[in-house]
């Protein structure tokens, strides 16, 4: 287990309060001149040596991303925008900073606009948080009162305005792109990247958007040094996440624990175990809804990183980890999941927006044992038909759980669903337009 | 997508009330000169606050002739994000989480409740017209399954039991208190904690 002191969120369960006094005592605040003044580039290069990855989802490392932003500050301003439209079925780490640890984002956001040059700093929270919102407002306020905010911020001679943007309820603003649209006063439909947003972004400007974890880990990174962090964990996959355990298990919680810890680990010592015994547990969804889901028998090795889940054919996503167990139907789980992506998709590109409904229905059917046998093979089909032809990656959101379940628990659908159709003979489907690519594994 | 449409009565005016405009002004300063139609998500929240929780047609319009910008834009906007009601709902509005992490934990009881206590339909007002519910996707609260939102607060840890009692309180017009109803404090593992032991209620 990960040892206390080297925990980044000290005040995770708030025991100590979130106001700025109990929060310099933990660290926060102190000598951020000291840190500015090493430049920007130690500043970036410190947090490519720590091998900070991405805590929104995608894991894309973060000192390489900042080091995107243009050295010059042109006709153009920069801005930095942090993104806390947290709506991943299974994740809710980002609102515990929020509410117990604003200090250290607010601290995270001056540096890393430091770094990118960024005098705006806009954070997104989704709607819902409202309440969370409030008291990060007030923790700004307080650091406005203070002088670490605004004019000459912390004494650093930098200046930082930071304003807060809230969500009105709608999965996809948590794209990057989509929430610039959302910041700009427009539906929230993701854009087209090439460009990337590191060049035209908010407002047409470069903007490099974080999420509220990544953001929040940063001071702490500076002050213990990259090194520090990347001791923590294995190569490439570095430092501490928080993991939310959510689901069928005795003690769900969320907490801050060093990456590629076992999964077992994480559920037997940290959630109190599974619901009726670790052999009444079914499958694990590791990383929010969006990750394939992981059967039971794999979940006894397996450890929690970008990499090891990547080669399980699943990912760490934002590691809030569901926990389903045997008393459960898996594929009305599933089929639940199917609804959340139909009832969130934006409706932009065709194939997301009738092909998450299609496999929601089919689901549902399938759910009650009403759907014909090779209705199975044409979900795999409908899955392959969404993912990777939309414009961002809420495709693959959608259709990797339904893969998952195929791969996975294609013998309880099948057990569940006896339906003949009456044409028997081996089938040239016009409709299945990508034959060649449908995967035989699925 | 889901599918929503404004309210069949609608009334006439809307305008805003001195707080409101207030509200409103000190919004569009937080967005550089010319990009005011940014402001447009958070003057339809002033909008819905100051309208008893939903937004009519006149109040787009309203909206979008206060930012410059056309109407459709902000009707565009308001129909487009599901946290804008465009008919009205109770001055109680529930909130029930049922997506999958509150799925398995028993979030259709919460619905049990919600129907016995407010109204057989979701978006159909209580008896004495002061609450109405709905279900809605994920709300970011997973391991405080299952849970529910009224108006801002999040009511967490639920079972039937709970969700009756929170229930009736709100039809008498009072406010409990909201939070997990576990027994725990915010997202600790209750009685399980084997992080940061030194720190505990320190």
């Amino acid at each position: 287990m990960l040892k206390d002191q080297d925990r980044i969120f000290q005040n995770l369960y708030n025991d100590l309060g979130p106001d700025l006094t109990s929060s310099q005592k933990r660290g926060d605040w102190v000598n951020t001149k000291e840190i500015t003044d090493k430049g920007r580039d130690w500043i970036i290069n410190e947090i490519k040596d720590s091998q900070l990855r991405g805590r929104g989802g995608a894991g894309f490392p973060t000192g390489l991303k900042w080091s995107f932003a243009p050295k010059e500050v042109g006709s153009r301003p920069h801005y930095l925008v942090i993104n806390g439209d947290e709506s991943e079925p299974g994740t809710c780490k980002d609102r515990d900073i929020l509410r117990f640890e604003p200090h250290k984002l607010i601290e995270g956001c001056l540096i890393a606009s430091y770094a990118i040059q960024a005098h705006v700093c806009y954070i997104y929270i989704r709607g819902e948080y409202f309440v969370d919102g409030q008291k990060l407002q007030a923790a700004i306020d307080e650091a406005y009162e203070k002088k670490l905010l605004g004019k000459n911020a912390a004494g650093t001679g930098w200046d930082l305005d930071i304003y807060i943007h809230y969500g009105a309820g709608a999965y996809i603003c948590g794209e990057e792109t989509a929430l610039l649209e959302s910041i700009e006063g427009k539906k929230g439909q993701p854009r087209l990247k090439p460009p990337f947003p590191a060049l035209i972004g908010l407002y047409g400007c470069p903007t490099i958007i974080n999420n509220v974890e990544t953001i929040a880990v940063v001071p702490t990174i500076l002050r213990r040094g990259g090194k520090w962090f990347a001791s923590l964990g294995r190569e490439k996959n570095t430092g501490t996440k928080i993991f939310c355990i959510s689901g069928n298990v005795n003690n769900p919680c969320n907490v801050e624990e060093e990456m590629n810890i076992p999964l077992k680990e994480l559920i037997e010592v940290h959630a109190g175990g599974v619901i009726g015994g670790w052999d009444n547990l079914q499958a694990v969804i590791p990383g929010g809804s969006s990750m394939p889901l992981i059967p039971k028998d794999k979940c006894e090795t397996l450890t929690m990183d970008f990499d090891s889940l990547m080669a399980e054919k699943s990912g760490l996503g934002t590691a809030g980890v569901v926990v389903i167990n045997k008393d459960q139907d898996i594929i009305k789980c599933m089929a639940r999941i199917a609804r959340f992506y139909k009832h969130e998709s934006c409706g932009q590109c065709t194939p997301c927006r009738e092909g998450s409904g299609w496999m929601w229905r089919m689901l549902e059917r399938m759910a009650k044992g009403e759907a014909s046998k090779d209705e199975i093979e044409m979900l795999g089909d409908v899955t392959k038909q969404i993912e990777g032809h939309t414009i961002c990656a809420f495709g693959e959101g959608s259709s990797w759980p339904v893969q998952g379940l195929l791969r996975h628990f294609k013998d309880e659908i099948k057990k569940r669903n006896k339906f003949d159709p009456i044409v028997k003979e081996n089938k040239n489907i016009p409709y299945l337009v990508d034959q060649h690519l449908l995967d035989k594994n699925a | 997508m889901s599918l929503r449409r404004p309210a069949k009565n609608q009334p006439e005016n809307f305008e805003f009330n001195p707080s409101s405009l207030e509200a409103a002004k000190s919004i569009v300063a937080k967005y550089p000169e010319g990009k005011q139609q940014s402001a447009v998500m958070a003057l339809l929240y002033i909008a819905q606050k100051q309208n008893d929780n939903w937004i009519p047609l006149a109040a787009m319009k309203y909206i979008a002739k206060f930012l410059n910008m056309p109407y459709i834009k902000v009707y565009e906007v308001a129909t487009f994000y599901s946290m804008y009601n465009l008919s009205p709902v109770g001055k109680y509005f529930v909130q029930v989480c049922t997506t999958t992490p509150c799925m398995i934990r028993g979030a259709n009881k919460l619905v049990e409740a919600c129907k016995e206590k407010i109204s057989e339909n979701e978006s159909v007002l209580s008896n004495d017209k002061s609450c109405s519910w709905m279900e809605v996707e994920c709300l970011g609260a997973c391991v405080n399954a299952p849970m529910m939102q009224i108006n801002d607060d999040y009511y967490e840890d639920l079972d039937k039991e709970k969700t009756l009692k929170i229930l009736d309180k709100i039809l008498n017009g009072e406010k409990p208190t909201p939070g997990s109803y576990r027994g725990r404090i915010n997202n600790e593992p209750k009685n399980n904690r084997k992080t940061l032991m030194d720190l505990k209620n320190a």
